[in-house]
């Protein structure tokens, strides 16, 4: 399959006034045409950062790219300049924010915010740009689009300014749609209208997605492979099976019991994962996951464990999978379900 | 990696991680007040500003008492004489008095007149803005509607209408500048109130069942002592620049007594032949203005809450 | 037909007589104004009873009155008609010496964890405070509570003396946890408690509450949006939309036989971290927005929004009656006669 995005060994610090926050510590992994690739984890897992600097979109100070690189299209994005920049943000990496209300323009109208990415990338006429964006709005659901392209963001309910959002991110038919919780803001039924519509203009459009989620509900509904990250690393990733059915790290594993299921009875108790993130500020030198997990050995807390491939398509660094280590089934709930 | 090869069966028994460390705290120990000052350090602007003033406030407070020359005693032989003649740093003025006594007993008496009415305007604002911002409704809004109509009549009116009723002097003025300037303050602090009073740990004290009182002191003034304490900072060389004003125009400080509003207005008079009487004060009164509104700039960065999380 | 629902509420407590009730919700409304002729209608006639020692979720999407409902009853609010009584008491007209053993009885954890600890007060006085508001200890034997209460919730003394803002989501929760027991309350109106908090540090949390309900014998009003969470931790649940109730039943009995539309609707929309239940379960993806409740629509307020909506729904407001034994349902489509009608 081709690859549309590779990320390498990123990692990105932002400087404050306590110190070097070391956000993104080595993340590496690859977007192939037509998937939905989702980057799951807590706040603070640098998921969010690593999406962002993607698009390139860290203001530099306080944000630094220390190393690694972002292979797009045979171009490494972290070392384009803001001219060259420009020309991909929105033509050919597209974004979707979690908040509908704050990322569009309120002074402008939904149709303007539209045609005008249509115009500066595809040189398109304001006639063209308009039809198009009509065309747009029809295609993600937005009824009477004739009319509501005249109006201004505020003239329309969360769900339907998501909908716009996806209409302008999906303009330029972009090669990548980076959606950042797209739906964490949003009830759960418009949530489900939001998810449907995203798959559904996948099949059409063929964009591949990188989702950024902390649900792993929304993951199971349409991701196609996934990636565990925890304290600016990717401990996890594979196909959305192997993660959720065969998953290898404990992170994941905590992750996926402490969650109550809605199909399964409560008798069982949650299993939280105890204690809270590492501060970045200082990451502990072992696993950073270390400090909170039940199987924590010796090693953990001093060197981090490189990552092994469980298959072809399933990493993990965890080291559980040493031939030393001894072998530790996860618990019942994580890989419940069967 | 090279370590890979040393490892030892030993390394992959369990650790024991004491629970102790799964509760850490996820930030040093730091008060809120010293963790202001140390972002407040880190502003460059702000620290310089704060040393000039705390400087212009030492000269003030000691030159005037430690010089061999009073303020107002006149020496017909040493009119006008240049900067830095003999003794006299600053030189003298049309009678013969010493520049940079005056100069610092003027900056003494502008100081505390802008400081008075800094402290008068933060009485009254705190006061009429609390009141409003939390029992908000009806109160609310006859206090605004006192407000309003207060804001429509020009301060300056007010201020001179006052200055004729009063005997010129420190308290006076500070006085008419503080019933004339404490609308934006009460302003700041309603709003201040109005957002506090709907935040979780207020509403958690009422659901305590704490009363009026207890909310206001343990709740809602300290909350609000930032924006305030900012406020403040920003009302001083406003007052000073008013006390300036008011003096200039012959409305506030009469000679022989000196406040940098009397210098300026003196140095003005002889400006292009002895410039450097118009040059010290205008200096120190720049300084001043400037200063406050670094500290101002500094305090609001420290002390806004967006900045921590 | 407020009258109606009234009358129909009476059976239902008779047959409810064997439980200890601890709050009765009678047909509460809130509403509140915003200018001429605008009124926004939060919550508009809701019933229901909680009884001692039980959880009773209550979900549904933002702006349906949940968490209106939750102030309401504290008295955060004042009710704009209908009674609450607390213990057998209207909590309206307590005063005094009343009130203040209500506000000890009745408790609130709130949903922000960063804004519901006041920044410039210690951990100490933060917990201490229904202590000292209610004189219940002093000095020594006061901080000696507040550690028995840190350790209660999972910290200890050495964060007595810190500040808020050192520590992470969960641990906050938990300070607010520990300040709502320090009255030693019957009751808690947990108001979406996990909703700001990571996946992680949620399950923490729930497994806190459950405990000290084990411990404690508490009785919760647990309002949230997050379905699962709330199945999860009810023993019943009560599902609302747009300031209506519009099903309560037993938490499974709600999810294995959903009656209302809307419920039916929000259980199939809750993502589901299963990826096979994902590919072969099929969704009731609800058209539209959440219609304004300052102009709410007439009869039934879901009409707009349900597949299975009748000429009925839009002309009489569903009443709120037992579709099954204590499975209540406010739905046209469980009124023989209204089905008769139509």
């Amino acid at each position: 399959m081709a690859k549309v995005l590779e990320v390498r060994d990123l990692h990105v610090s932002f400087k404050t006034y306590n110190g070097e926050v070391q956000a993104v510590r080595g993340v590496s992994f690859d977007v192939n045409k037509g998937e939905t690739v989702a980057v799951v984890g807590e706040s603070g897992c640098g998921k969010s950062v690593t999406s962002q600097t993607i698009m390139r979109l860290l203001p530099s100070p306080p944000s630094m790219i220390k190393s690694g690189e972002i292979m797009f299209d045979g171009k490494d994005l972290t070392k384009l300049d803001e001219k060259q920049l420009e020309k991909i943000r929105g033509a050919e990496i597209a974004m979707i924010f979690q908040d509908p209300m704050t990322s569009l323009n309120p002074t402008m109208t939904v149709g303007g915010q539209i045609t005008e990415g249509l115009m500066k990338h595809q040189k398109m006429s304001k006639e063209e740009a308009k039809k198009k964006a009509i065309e747009m709005l029809r295609l993600v659901g937005i009824p009477s689009p004739e009319s509501r392209i005249s109006q201004y963001p505020h003239q329309f309910s969360g769900g339907m300014r998501q909908r716009a959002m996806i209409a302008i991110a999906l303009s330029c038919a972009p090669k990548l749609l980076i959606a950042d919780e797209p739906t964490t803001a949003l009830d759960v039924t418009i949530q489900a209208q939001i998810i449907d519509l995203m798959k559904e203009l996948q099949e059409k459009v063929g964009t591949s997605i990188i989702l950024i989620t902390h649900d792993l509900g929304v993951v199971a509904d349409i991701a196609d492979r996934v990636v565990v990250m925890y304290a600016g690393k990717v401990v996890e990733s594979g196909s959305l099976d192997e993660v959720f059915y065969q998953p290898k790290h404990p992170y994941t594993w905590g992750l996926l019991a402490s969650m109550p299921r809605l199909d399964q009875s409560s008798d069982q108790d949650l299993q939280p994962i105890p204690g809270s993130p590492p501060n970045l500020l200082n990451p502990p030198k072992g696993c950073p996951f270390a400090a909170r997990c039940k199987y924590a050995m010796k090693i953990c807390t001093q060197e981090m464990p490189e990552t092994s491939d469980v298959s072809s398509t399933h990493r993990v660094a965890c080291w559980l999978q040493h031939p030393m280590a001894p072998k530790v089934e996860p618990p019942a709930m994580a890989v419940g379900g069967e | 990696m090279s370590a890979s090869k040393n490892l030892t069966p030993e390394l992959f028994q369990p650790a024991m991680i004491a629970d102790s460390a799964k509760n850490q705290l996820a930030r040093e120990r730091v008060g809120f007040w010293k963790d202001a000052w140390r972002r407040y350090c880190s502003n460059k602007g702000a620290l310089i500003g704060l040393i000039i003033i705390i400087a212009i406030g030492l000269l003030a407070f000691i030159a005037p008492a430690v010089s061999s020359y009073d303020y107002q005693t006149q020496n017909v032989k040493i009119q006008n004489k240049e900067s830095f003649y003999g003794d006299h740093i600053f030189g003298t003025d049309k009678f013969g008095r010493d520049l940079w006594t005056r100069t610092w007993y003027g900056a003494k008496i502008s100081l505390l007149i802008a400081f008075l009415a800094a402290f008068l305007d933060l009485v009254i604002g705190v006061t009429f803005g609390g009141i409003s911002g939390y029992f908000g409704g009806r109160v609310d809004m006859i206090l605004q509607r006192i407000i309003e109509i207060l804001y429509s009549i020009p301060n300056l009116i007010v201020v001179i209408l006052l200055m004729l009723i009063f005997e010129p002097g420190i308290v006076p003025i500070a006085v008419a500048m503080a019933v004339a300037g404490w609308v934006p303050m009460a302003r700041v602090v309603r709003a201040q109130m109005l957002k506090l009073k709907s935040q979780e740990f207020v509403l958690a004290a009422r659901t305590l069942g704490a009363s009026h009182g207890r909310i206001l002191t343990k709740h809602m003034i300290p909350n609000v002592m930032g924006p305030i304490i900012i406020a403040v900072t920003f009302a001083i060389p406003t007052a000073i620049f008013f006390e300036a004003f008011l003096s200039f125009i012959g409305l506030g400080i009469r000679p022989p007594e000196a406040s940098l509003g009397v210098l300026l207005s003196e140095g003005a008079d002889v400006f292009q032949l002895f410039p450097y009487q118009l040059f010290w004060p205008a200096v120190v009164i720049s300084l001043i203005m400037l200063s406050f509104n670094l500290i101002g700039d500094g305090l609001r960065d420290a002390l806004d809450p967006r900045m921590r999380k | 037909m407020s009258q109606l629902q009234t009358v129909k509420m009476e059976t239902r407590t008779t047959s409810q007589a064997k439980k200890d009730v601890i709050l009765e919700v009678r047909n509460l409304k809130k509403h509140f104004i915003l200018g001429k002729n605008q009124v926004v209608q939060a919550v508009d006639g809701v019933s229901f009873d909680v009884y001692r020692g039980e959880t009773l979720g209550l979900v549904g999407e933002s702006g349906c009155g949940k968490s209106t409902i939750g102030r309401t009853l504290i008295r955060l609010y004042n009710a704009t008609s209908g009674s609450v009584k607390f213990d057998g008491k209207d909590i309206y007209s307590l005063k005094g010496k009343e009130l203040k053993k209500f506000n000890q009885k009745m408790q609130m954890i709130f949903q922000d964890p960063y804004a519901s600890l006041n920044p410039r007060m210690t951990v100490m006085d933060i917990i201490a405070e229904g202590i000292d508001i209610h004189g219940l200890a002093k000095g020594e034997e006061r901080r000696r509570r507040v550690i028995e209460l840190l350790e209660t919730v999972g910290l200890n003394e050495e964060h007595a003396d810190r500040f808020p803002h050192e520590f992470s989501g969960g641990q906050r929760q938990r300070i607010g946890i520990a300040r709502a027991l320090a009255v030693e309350p019957d009751f808690i109106i947990a108001d979406e408690p996990i909703s700001a908090l990571d996946v992680s540090i949620q399950a923490q949390v729930v497994n806190l509450m459950k405990r000290l309900q084990r411990e404690r014998g508490l009785t919760y009003l647990f309002i949230a949006h997050d379905l699962s969470m709330v199945k999860y931790i009810s023993d019943r649940v009560g599902v609302m939309y747009l300031g209506n109730l519009v099903e309560l039943a037993e938490s499974d009995e709600l999810y294995d036989n959903p009656l209302h539309p809307y419920t039916e609707a929000l259980l199939s929309a809750v993502p589901i971290p299963d990826p096979e239940t994902a590919r072969t379960r099929e969704r009731i993806i609800l058209e539209g927005d959440v219609p304004s409740p300052i102009n709410p629509p007439s009869g039934c307020r879901f009409r707009t929004r349900c597949p299975k909506a009748m000429d009925i729904c839009s002309q009489v407001v569903p009443t709120w009656q037992e579709a099954a034994p204590n499975h209540w349902v406010a739905c046209h489509l469980y009124n023989d006669e209204a089905k008769r009608e139509s």
